[in-house]
C-alpha cells in the first residue's frame, strides 16, 4: 500500500512535464500544424522559467516568462509554417535544435555570471511545493500523496481544452481547420488564425512543461547541460498515444509517468529486467496504440485529416 | 553605383575577417582565467622559491575537456580547476596553454579537430579528460612521437609518449561511508542508498559502491546498502527519480556516482542525509542533509605531470594515485549535520590508509553471493576486475 502510493506520487511527478508537453502538442495538431519542436520549446521553456524564479523570485512570473518565450519561439514557427507555408517537420526540427541549442548557451552563460550552476532558494521552492493528502490507512504517517499545483493546472487545462473543442463553436472552427482547411475556409473561418492561435498557445504551454522540470524535477538546481533530455519526444510520442484526445492525455501521461519510473519501483528480487527494457517500453506501447489503430482503419482514430499538410488557398 | 556596390561588399567581407580574428582571438582568452595566469611567482612565491623551475617560453601545454568550463561545476571544473592550479603554481603564460571545451568524446570527427589544432598549436603536452577521447589520442601519439599525450580514466598506453592517469576515488568513498554509518548509527538506521550510474559491470562504479559499503560496516557492522541504478552518466531526472525511490524504501543516507547533485537536492527534500560526489555538495539548498563528498584534486597530477615533462623527466608511467599523494580527498565535513566525532573517526582512518595498515579490498572481503576472497585486490583488479557486490549490498 505504502509502497503503492510511493509509486503513485512518482508517476504523477515524472508525467506532469509530459502532461504540459503532450497538451501543447496537441492543441497544435488539431489545427493541423505538426510542430515537432516541443523538445525545444520545453528547454526555452526550462530556461526562461529558471531564470526568472532566479531575478523575480515570483512563481507566478517564472512561469509567464516560460510560457512567453516558449510561445514566441512558438510563433516564429507559426510565421514560418502558416505565412511562409514552410514545410512543418524540417521547421519543428529546426526549432529543436534551436531551442536546445539557445537554452544551453544562456544557460552556459547564467552559470558564468553566478560563478556556478545557480540555485532557486527555498523560499522560491516552497511556493510551487506539492500539497501532501495523508491517505487514511496507510501503514506510516510518513506516507502521503503528492499533489504539485502545477499538477492540477495541467489536469485543469485538459478538462478545458476538451470542453472547447466539443463544445464551443470556436473548439469546432479550429478543428475544421485541421480536417479539412478548404471546408473550414469556404465556412468563413479563418483558418490562419485559428493555426497562429494553437500553435502560440500550444507553444506557451509546451514551456511550462519545461519550466516543471528546471523548477520542480531538479529541485531548483540549474542542471548545466539540461533537465529535459527528451520528454518533448516522449510528449510527441504521447498525442499519438492518446488520439488526439485532451481527455486521455490526462491517463496517457501519467501512465507514461508510470513507465518512466516504474524500474525504480519494481524491486529487482522480484524481477531483473535491464533499465534499456523500461526505457523501451513507453515506445513500444506506441507503437502497438499506432498499429491497432491504423488497422481498425477508423475514422474515429482521431488525427487531424490535414495533419502536417500546409493549406494554400489558391489550390484550392 | 555598381562601383558602390563593390566597395561597400568588400568593405564588409574586410569587417566579417576582422570579426573572424577577433572571434578567434577571444576564443583563446576566454577559456583561461586571467586571474591565475597573471604573473602567478609573485601570487606564489612560497611555491615557487622552492622550486627552481623554469619553465621555457617555447612550452606549451593544452587541455581537451567533454564539456564547457564556464559551467563552473561538476566533472569537467573539477579537471579544470586542477588545470588551472598547475598553471599558477608553475607560472605558466597565458599564452602557453591552449583550452579545448565542449568537445563531445563520442564524436571521433570533433576530436581529432580539437587535437590536431593542438597538435598545431604546437602543444609539447596534451591533456585529454574524458573516457573515449583513449582510441583518438592513442592515434595521435603514435602519429607524433614528439608530443606526449595523457589520458583520464582509460587503459591504453604505450612506453614512450602516452601514458593514462586516474585515481584512488574509492580510499575517500570509504572514509566517506565512516561518516554515513556514524550517522546512521547515531539514529538507530540501518539502510543507506546508493544512486549508481552504472550496473555492476563498471568496475569504477561497482568498487565505489563496495567501498562506500565498507566504509559503513566499518561502523556498523550490519548496515545495507540498496544500488539504484540509472545506466546513465547524466540524467538528473532519473537521477531524481533513483533517488526518491531509495528514500521510499527506507534508505536514511543517500550517496552516489553520477554527475548532478539531483540525488542530494531529494535527500534534502525527504528530510534524510547525503553523500555527494566530484565537488562539495554542501550547498544553501543542502546545508541541513549533505554530510560529506568524496572529491577529486587533480591538480596534483597536472603539477607533477607538467614540471616532469618541462625537466625532461617524464616517463611514460600509468598514474594512479590516491589520498597519499593528494589527488582523493573529502570536501569539508558538514558538523552541523555529522554526527559526533566524525572527524575524527575519519581521520584515524585517513592516517591507517596513509601509513598502509588500512587496506580497503583487503583479503577476506565477503562476496554477496558469500564466497570470500582470499587475496588482497591488486590495482589490475580494482580498475578493471570488479563485478560483484560485497556482503550487504544489492540491488533494490
Amino acid at each position: 500500500m505504502d509502497n503503492a502510493i510511493n509509486f503513485i506520487n512518482a508517476a504523477l511527478f515524472a508525467g506532469t512535464p509530459l502532461l504540459f508537453g503532450t497538451l501543447g502538442e496537441l492543441i497544435s495538431e488539431k489545427a493541423g500544424c505538426l510542430n515537432l519542436g516541443v523538445e525545444g520549446m520545453m528547454w526555452v521553456g526550462a530556461f526562461a522559467g529558471f531564470f526568472a524564479a532566479l531575478q523575480t523570485g515570483s512563481a507566478m512570473l517564472s512561469l509567464l516568462a516560460a510560457f512567453g518565450a516558449a510561445a514566441l519561439c512558438a510563433a516564429v514557427y507559426a510565421f514560418l509554417t502558416v505565412t511562409l507555408r514552410a514545410n512543418q517537420n524540417v521547421t519543428g526540427l529546426t526549432l529543436t535544435t534551436f531551442g536546445v541549442g539557445l537554452s544551453l548557451v544562456l544557460g552556459s552563460a547564467m552559470c558564468q555570471a553566478n560563478g556556478g550552476a545557480p540555485n532557486l532558494p527555498g523560499s522560491f521552492r516552497d511556493k510551487i511545493a506539492a500539497f501532501k493528502i495523508p491517505i487514511p490507512g496507510s501503514g506510516d504517517d510518513v506516507v502521503k500523496l503528492a499533489v504539485y499545483p502545477l499538477t492540477i493546472f495541467a489536469i485543469v487545462l485538459c478538462i478545458s481544452a476538451a470542453v472547447f473543442y466539443k463544445k464551443t463553436r470556436h473548439g469546432l472552427s479550429v478543428r475544421a481547420s485541421g480536417e479539412n482547411p478548404a471546408a473550414a475556409d469556404a465556412a468563413g473561418v479563418n483558418v490562419s488564425a485559428m493555426k497562429y492561435a494553437s500553435i502560440i498557445l500550444g507553444g506557451g504551454i509546451c514551456g511550462i512543461g519545461g519550466a516543471f522540470m528546471s523548477l520542480v524535477t531538479a529541485n531548483g538546481a540549474w542542471m548545466p547541460a539540461g533537465i529535459v533530455n527528451g520528454f518533448g519526444w516522449i510528449a510527441v510520442a504521447l498525442v499519438i498515444f492518446v488520439r488526439w484526445k485532451p481527455m486521455l492525455a490526462i491517463l496517457g501521461a501519467f501512465v507514461f509517468g508510470a513507465f518512466q519510473s516504474m524500474r525504480y519501483y519494481i524491486p529487482d528480487s522480484v524481477i531483473s529486467i535491464p533499465n534499456a527494457f523500461y526505457q523501451m517500453l513507453p515506445f513500444v506501447l506506441t507503437l502497438i496504440v499506432l498499429i491497432v489503430t491504423s488497422m481498425r482503419k477508423s475514422v474515429h482514430a482521431g488525427e487531424p485529416a490535414a495533419i502536417g499538410v500546409n493549406y494554400y488557398r489558391e489550390e484550392r | 553605383m555598381k562601383k558602390l556596390t563593390k566597395i561597400l561588399s568588400l568593405l564588409l567581407i574586410a569587417a566579417m575577417l576582422l570579426a573572424f580574428a577577433a572571434c578567434a582571438n577571444t576564443d583563446t582568452n576566454d577559456t583561461t582565467d586571467p586571474t591565475t595566469t597573471a604573473d602567478s611567482s609573485s601570487t606564489n612565491p612560497s611555491e615557487i622559491s622552492s622550486e627552481t623551475l623554469k619553465v621555457p617560453d617555447d612550452f606549451k601545454v593544452g587541455i581537451l575537456h567533454i564539456s564547457s568550463v564556464a559551467i563552473q561545476s561538476g566533472y569537467t571544473w573539477a579537471h579544470h580547476k586542477g588545470f588551472l592550479e598547475m598553471v599558477s603554481t608553475l607560472g605558466v603564460k597565458e599564452s602557453q596553454i591552449v583550452v579545448k571545451d565542449d568537445v563531445p568524446d563520442n564524436d571521433v570527427t570533433k576530436t581529432k579537430q580539437a587535437l590536431q589544432e593542438m597538435v598545431d598549436a604546437d602543444c609539447d603536452l596534451i591533456f585529454a579528460t574524458s573516457y573515449n577521447y583513449m582510441n583518438t589520442v592513442k592515434e595521435f601519439a603514435d602519429e607524433y612521437p614528439d608530443v606526449i599525450f595523457s589520458h583520464c580514466s582509460g587503459y591504453l598506453s604505450n612506453d614512450k609518449n602516452f601514458n593514462n592517469y586516474f585515481g584512488r576515488i574509492y580510499e575517500a568513498r570509504y572514509l566517506s561511508g565512516i561518516a554515513a554509518g556514524l550517522k546512521m548509527k547515531e539514529d538507530g538506521k540501518k539502510i543507506a542508498g546508493y544512486v549508481a550510474a552504472m550496473n555492476n559491470q563498471n568496475a569504477e562504479v561497482t568498487g565505489g559502491i563496495n567501498a562506500f559499503a565498507l566504509g559503513i560496516q566499518s561502523v556498523l557492522p550490519d548496515a545495507e546498502v540498496k544500488v539504484k541504478v540509472t545506466g546513465s552518466w547524466y540524467a538528473p531526472e532519473q537521477e531524481g527519480a533513483a533517488a526518491q525511490a531509495l528514500i521510499d524504501a527506507g534508505a536514511y543516507v543517500i550517496a552516489q556516482h553520477c554527475d548532478t547533485e539531483n540525488p542530494q537536492l531529494k535527500a534534502s527534500d525527504g528530510k534524510v542525509f547525503g553523500v555527494g560526489y566530484n565537488t562539495d555538495m554542501t550547498t544553501e539548498a543542502t546545508k541541513n542533509s549533505h554530510i560529506i563528498a568524496p572529491i577529486w584534486n587533480w591538480g596534483v597530477y597536472y603539477t607533477e605531470a607538467t614540471k616532469a615533462v618541462i625537466n625532461g623527466t617524464w616517463k611514460s608511467v600509468n598514474y594512479y594515485g590516491g589520498t597519499k599523494e593528494g589527488l582523493i580527498g573529502l570536501s569539508p565535513l558538514n558538523t552541523a549535520v555529522a554526527a559526533k566525532d566524525t572527524q575524527t573517526a575519519i581521520d584515524a582512518a585517513k592516517a591507517k590508509i596513509l601509513d598502509g595498515s588500512l587496506i580497503v579490498f583487503d583479503k577476506g572481503l565477503t562476496k554477496a553471493d558469500g564466497s570470500i576472497i582470499d587475496h588482497a585486490l591488486t590495482d589490475e583488479e580494482i580498475t578493471g576486475k570488479i563485478d560483484y557486490y560485497i556482503k550487504g549490498v544489492s540491488l533494490l
